[in-house]
């Protein structure tokens, strides 16, 4: 167990390979309860996401979900975070490290009326249910309702082992899978109801140091490493959750300057020999740094030490190799590729 | 009651373990794979090398960190486990087992100074909290 973001958490329950393995080829279960969740409500909600995130909340039908990022004026990102639409409103998934600041940052934004928040992170617990056997594992649990019918990044209400539950196909694995929300007093129960129906599918419960080497293999970035206030999305390549054209919104001036004129390049490295790049090394081109590591481990479905960072716009272009340090002694230095994200695809 | 193991550890975690012929084999200690966690890549001086005790050999790296190897023993590389360089998780299966490292062949004895069984188990005790 380990302390994250103020709560006890499993770095892992078995070990990082086997539960990396188990989700790319079978099922892996996450208990990623520390998540965030704030309702979104009332008539003039919509009007208020669109000004507080880049992405365009307009687009978003019921049942849908959006991954976007939410910024300071400067650009600068307060938070990346998910929002589901509802019926009568909408709900935010945000990072537990960022839960206090992220909400004063949007109480602040609140209009005079017209909108309420409401934070339900203590009563809300979240599974992740994780890997190609998702599916079939979740299937015959979930009464009533055609998983399989519902499409990547869509969202439901239905009962799961008779559980009232969100039932989202959304995940941070790079796998197909659901992410269940439920009252947190029935957690614990369908943790290991799950997990129980699902042992003989070669499911395994997954700790966070799994979540770590899964998410960087399919390149998704991570809060207080790869993003942070002092970085903007342009600049850390999620320049597609920016919305220029969507209206105001916080960030938006300074977000089109750096499209017209990136801060920084987000880029992937994948290690030619052995070793593994570690958050904070820097990135060298002919000796000189031209930038620095802000994820790095080994991907075990890569097959090579993989990591992502940032760097100098133009400094390390696709299949350019670069170098890192990956010792104390700065003379140890390894090569690496400079490679398109994500690093793993998914079979289709 | 005394320990007849002949096992030994040294305080940086590794294992030497008497095979007869005046050889010994070497390893990581159960307590230090679980410290570092999966086992990614280790890094082992070829046969022939040359191992001075208490000097650095190579370095086992993990998914959380990077470790440095220290010899318990002198002697000479005779033998380099190659299964757990090509698979190292089998240094977190089996550390004291079918995941040791390296045979030597001693030179001079096995250090007066490294800790039996018990005696390193109450020291990793310690050394862990």
């Amino acid at each position: 167990m380990v302390p994250f973001a103020g709560y006890q958490m499993p770095l892992q329950y078995s070990s990082i390979r086997a539960e990396h393995q188990a989700v790319r080829e079978r099922a892996g279960l996450f208990d990623v309860s520390h998540m965030g969740e704030v309702r979104v409500a009332g008539p003039g909600a919509l009007a208020y996401l669109q000004r507080l995130v880049t992405n365009d909340v307009g687009k978003l039908e019921v049942g849908q979900a959006l991954y976007t990022v939410m910024c300071r004026d400067d650009g600068g990102i307060v938070d990346d975070l998910l929002v589901y639409r509802d019926p009568d409103g909408y709900m935010c998934v945000v990072n537990a490290a960022r839960h206090d600041d992220d909400l004063a940052w949007m109480r602040r934004q609140l209009p005079p009326s017209g909108v309420e928040l409401e934070d339900q992170s203590d009563q809300t617990c979240l599974l992740a249910l994780q890997g190609p056997l998702s599916l079939q594992i979740l299937g015959p649990l979930a009464d009533g309702a055609e998983l399989g019918a519902i499409p990547y990044y869509h969202h439901q209400p239905g009962r799961v082992l008779g559980v009232p539950v969100r039932i989202s196909r959304t995940g941070y694995t790079g796998e197909d899978g659901f992410e269940l929300y439920c009252d947190r007093h029935a957690a614990e129960g369908l943790f290991q109801g799950i997990l129980d129906h699902g042992r003989s599918h070669g499911l395994l419960p997954a700790g966070l140091g799994a979540r770590d080497t899964l998410r960087l293999e399919a390149g998704f970035r991570l809060y207080g490493q790869d993003i942070t206030l002092e970085r903007d999305p342009i600049s850390a390549g999620l320049g597609w959750v920016v919305k220029l054209d969507k209206g105001d919104f916080m960030g938006r001036e300074a977000l089109a300057r750096a499209k017209a004129q990136p801060q920084l390049s987000f880029i992937g490295l994948r290690l030619l020999g052995r070793g593994i790049p570690r958050p904070h090394q820097a990135i060298l081109a002919d000796g000189e740094p031209i930038g620095e590591i802000t994820s790095g481990s080994y991907g075990f479905s890569v097959g090579a030490g993989i990591a992502m960072g940032y760097v100098r716009p133009g400094s390390a272009p696709k299949g350019s190799e670069v170098e890192v340090p990956l010792r104390a002694d700065p003379a140890e230095v390894g090569a690496a590729q400079v490679v398109s994200l994500p690093f793993y695809r998914r079979p289709t | 009651m005394s320990d007849l193991s002949p096992v030994r550890f040294t305080r940086t975690h590794e294992w030497v373990r008497p095979e007869g012929a005046g050889e010994a084999v070497i390893g990581i200690s159960d307590h230090a794979q679980a410290q570092l966690g999966d086992v990614i890549f280790l890094e082992l001086p070829a046969a022939g090398a040359h191992l001075a005790a208490g000097q650095r050999f190579g370095a086992v790296e993990s998914v959380k960190a990077a470790s440095d190897l220290y010899s318990p023993v002198s002697g000479e590389v005779v033998e380099v486990n190659q299964a757990a360089v090509s698979a190292p998780e089998v240094v977190n299966q089996d550390p004291e087992g079918a995941g040791w490292l390296l045979r030597v062949r001693l030179e001079g004895e096995i250090p007066a100074d490294l800790l039996d069984p018990q005696a390193y188990d109450a020291f990793a005790e310690s050394d862990s909290h």
